[in-house]
């Protein structure tokens, strides 16, 4: 297991190092750099030439890359061009909300689909079964943006019950009760709107997985062997139907670390996703890189940790 | 032989295939005695599985409709709710199935899965489990019992797996062991281990064994008495040496002839005509096997063929048998065991 461990940690680095050089390349092909923005009247052409030849952005790529990767190991991620912050700071207090709003949303999806999902599988063609597919396939079809506004609009905006924007009350002061209660109270709807569409992958997984195990041989034989059917499902069936529920875990995982661009957007919920966008449209290629860089990263670690509990949960692929 | 544990009267097992059930196991009676091997044998999809599943009541219902009775120490079995059943299977009746390789939990560890019907019939602790599944797994003839106690079910062998699906049909020492095709997935030296195995054990336990197959040479080593079955019904029964010797029906006697013998100088081997019908096409008159002895006249088959005792215990369906001859230019006929 340690040896596993350790060589997928070491396949991890030029895995990283690709990666950095891809986002690097990539980020510094788009036209305009964070100065193109400042282009106006106010502004001396020549000062912006002379900007951009102090901030080194004549300079040849990989010496621009070198210089940049160095400082991102040092955990220096620069400053960005458009807030004058320290990109640090900048994502610092993002990634704390993209987090809480992200695993709040896994989790209630998980807790809605998995009983869903057993339920549909363990009494197929039944009409919970049907009204459970039903749900399934419109809950795939609704697009997020519009299902988010619609639950803006009923929950947020008619009925007033849950605030429409933010991540916590300002005026609440950090480590009080109401601080507590505000930052649950503003992650309500998004987390409603996020999870209720979330559900499809797990409960349609689940259940075709229950109606393929039900079926199995190692099924007839616990049955021979006199266990109670209620036994037969959590103790066999269950279990092995789980298996790419497992396997899908620490995907899902690493988008919690992406947050999600839509969600953010539409609750004015401040995220990285959000943070995402903003920084796309101002070409603030500092924070761009370094949230690119932060996911990419994200993707590789959920890929392992994948590996890692399907390996737990699995005997057959579990490496010695 | 012993008495008779369990009692099959009339059985009918039906699919539900497009709202109509059509029968896949057709009036079947028979019975089963402590210490006996009764092999069934027919060909794929002459329901010999389908009756070894109903007696175990694997059946999906909904889709299957069970008539008859099956008797198991004066009770009806078929007729029992979920909870006595459960208290029968695994305990009172096991099953050995055919395909070593997917009838194990591979999530589970086989110490666990042996140990499973005891936590349900018995009430061993967890220690007392631990030794008899140890124990078990020595019976059936597992070398390093402790080390496959922890195992998985795809770190062993097919041949090792078998060991320990007999294993877990034998740990609550049952009176009746159905076993359907234990060999089939098995390769040939593996198979004489396993059939070896079964009898030794029957030895301790005086089990009742039903043997499923469709391998005659496994019914000529194992089998007391063998029930022949055609198209969901038995069309012979008797015990072993009058079916290898002295077989009368002529499905029978063309299953025999069909296997190849060393000493034969015959080009070709003999085949049955035709194909068994399907569920649905089967015609549910007269005698089932006539589409495929063509040159046996119809006058010759009854309307509506009974079982019927042609000398003591040696039982026959349709009066065709009589006149059953392998017409000549049909290969095998010099070694039609009558003539």
């Amino acid at each position: 297991m340690l040896k596993f461990l350790l060589r997928r940690t070491l396949i991890m680095i030029p895995q990283l190092f690709i990666l950095s050089v891809l986002i690097f390349l990539l980020a510094k092909s788009m036209p305009g750099d964070a100065l193109t923005g400042q282009i106006g009247p106010q502004i001396d052409a020549e000062r912006l030439i002379e900007l951009r030849e102090k901030a080194g952005l004549n300079d040849p790529w990989h010496e621009q890359y070198a210089r940049w990767i160095g400082n991102v190991i040092q955990g220096d991620f620069g400053k960005s061009a458009i807030y004058q912050q320290k990109v640090t700071n900048l994502i610092g207090d993002r990634l704390g909300n993209t987090l809480l709003l992200s695993a709040s949303i896994l989790l209630v999806s998980y807790l809605i689909a998995i009983p869903l999902g057993i339920i549909a599988g363990r009494w197929t063609d039944s009409w919970v079964d049907k009204l459970i597919v039903w749900y399934n396939y419109l809950a795939f079809a609704t697009p997020l943006f519009v299902f988010a506004l619609i639950i803006l609009f009923i929950f947020g905006f008619t009925l007033q019950w849950f605030p429409i924007g933010g991540s916590v009350d300002i005026q609440a002061d950090k480590g009080t009760m109401d601080y507590v209660l505000s930052k649950t109270e503003h992650l309500v709807l998004p987390t409603m709107a996020g999870s209720l569409l979330a559900t499809f992958g797990t409960i349609q997984y689940l259940r075709n997985e229950i109606i393929d195990t039900k079926i199995k041989d190692f099924v007839k034989t616990a049955r021979s062997k006199g266990v109670p059917e209620r036994k037969v499902y959590s103790q066999h069936i269950f279990r092995n139907s789980l298996l790419p529920i497992a396997a899908f875990l620490g995907y899902e995982i690493t988008g919690l670390i992406g947050g999600s661009i839509f969600l953010e957007s539409i609750f004015s919920y401040p995220g990285l996703g959000q943070l995402f966008l903003s920084s796309i449209s101002s070409r603030d290629f500092s924070v761009v890189n370094i949230l690119v860089l932060i996911s990419g990263s994200a993707a590789i670690v959920g890929t392992m940790l994948s590996d890692l509990i399907l390996s737990w949960v699995d005997p057959r692929i579990r490496v010695d | 032989m012993g008495n008779p544990v369990l009692k099959i009267r009339n059985l009918s097992v039906s699919f539900k295939i497009k709202d109509y059930h059509y029968p896949a196991v057709d009036d079947v009676t028979l019975t089963i005695n402590e210490d006996e091997v009764l092999a069934i044998v027919g060909e794929s999809g002459c329901g010999k599985s389908a009756l070894a599943l109903s007696i175990m009541g694997l059946h999906p219902k909904g889709r299957t409709k069970i008539d008859g009775e099956i008797n198991y120490q004066d009770q009806n079995i078929l007729r029992l709710n979920d909870a006595s059943l459960n208290k029968v299977r695994g305990n009172e009746i096991a099953m050995i199935f055919q395909d070593p390789l997917t009838a194990l939990n591979p999530l589970v560890r086989i110490g666990k899965q042996i140990e499973e019907s005891m936590k349900y019939h018995t009430n061993f602790s967890a220690s007392q489990r631990k030794k008899r599944a140890l124990e078990l797994l020595g019976k059936v003839g597992i070398p390093y019992v402790k080390r496959v106690y922890a195992q998985y079910p795809h770190e062993l062998s097919g041949g090792m797996r078998q060991r320990v699906v007999i294993a877990i049909a034998l740990a609550c020492n049952p009176k009746v062991l159905i076993a359907d095709e234990p060999t089939t997935a098995l390769d040939v030296t593996i198979q004489a281990q396993i059939l070896d195995l079964m009898k030794t054990l029957q030895e301790d336990t005086m089990a009742g064994i039903i043997l499923i197959t469709h391998d005659l040479g496994v019914v000529a080593e194992m089998a007391d008495r063998v029930a022949v079955m055609y198209a969901g019904q038995i069309v012979e029964i008797a015990d072993v040496d009058t079916i290898l010797k002295k077989p009368l029906h002529p499905y029978t006697r063309s299953l025999l002839n069909s296997i190849p013998s060393k000493m034969s100088n015959k080009s070709r081997l003999h085949v049955i005509e035709g194909v068994v019908p399907t569920i649905q096409n089967l015609k549910r008159n007269g005698c089932r096997f006539a589409p495929r002895i063509k040159w046996i006249g119809g006058s010759e088959h009854q309307e509506n063929p009974l079982l019927e005792e042609v000398e003591p215990d040696h039982w026959v369906r349709c009066s065709c048998y009589r006149n059953f001859y392998f017409p000549k230019g049909k290969t095998g006929e010099k070694h039609d065991v009558l003539t």
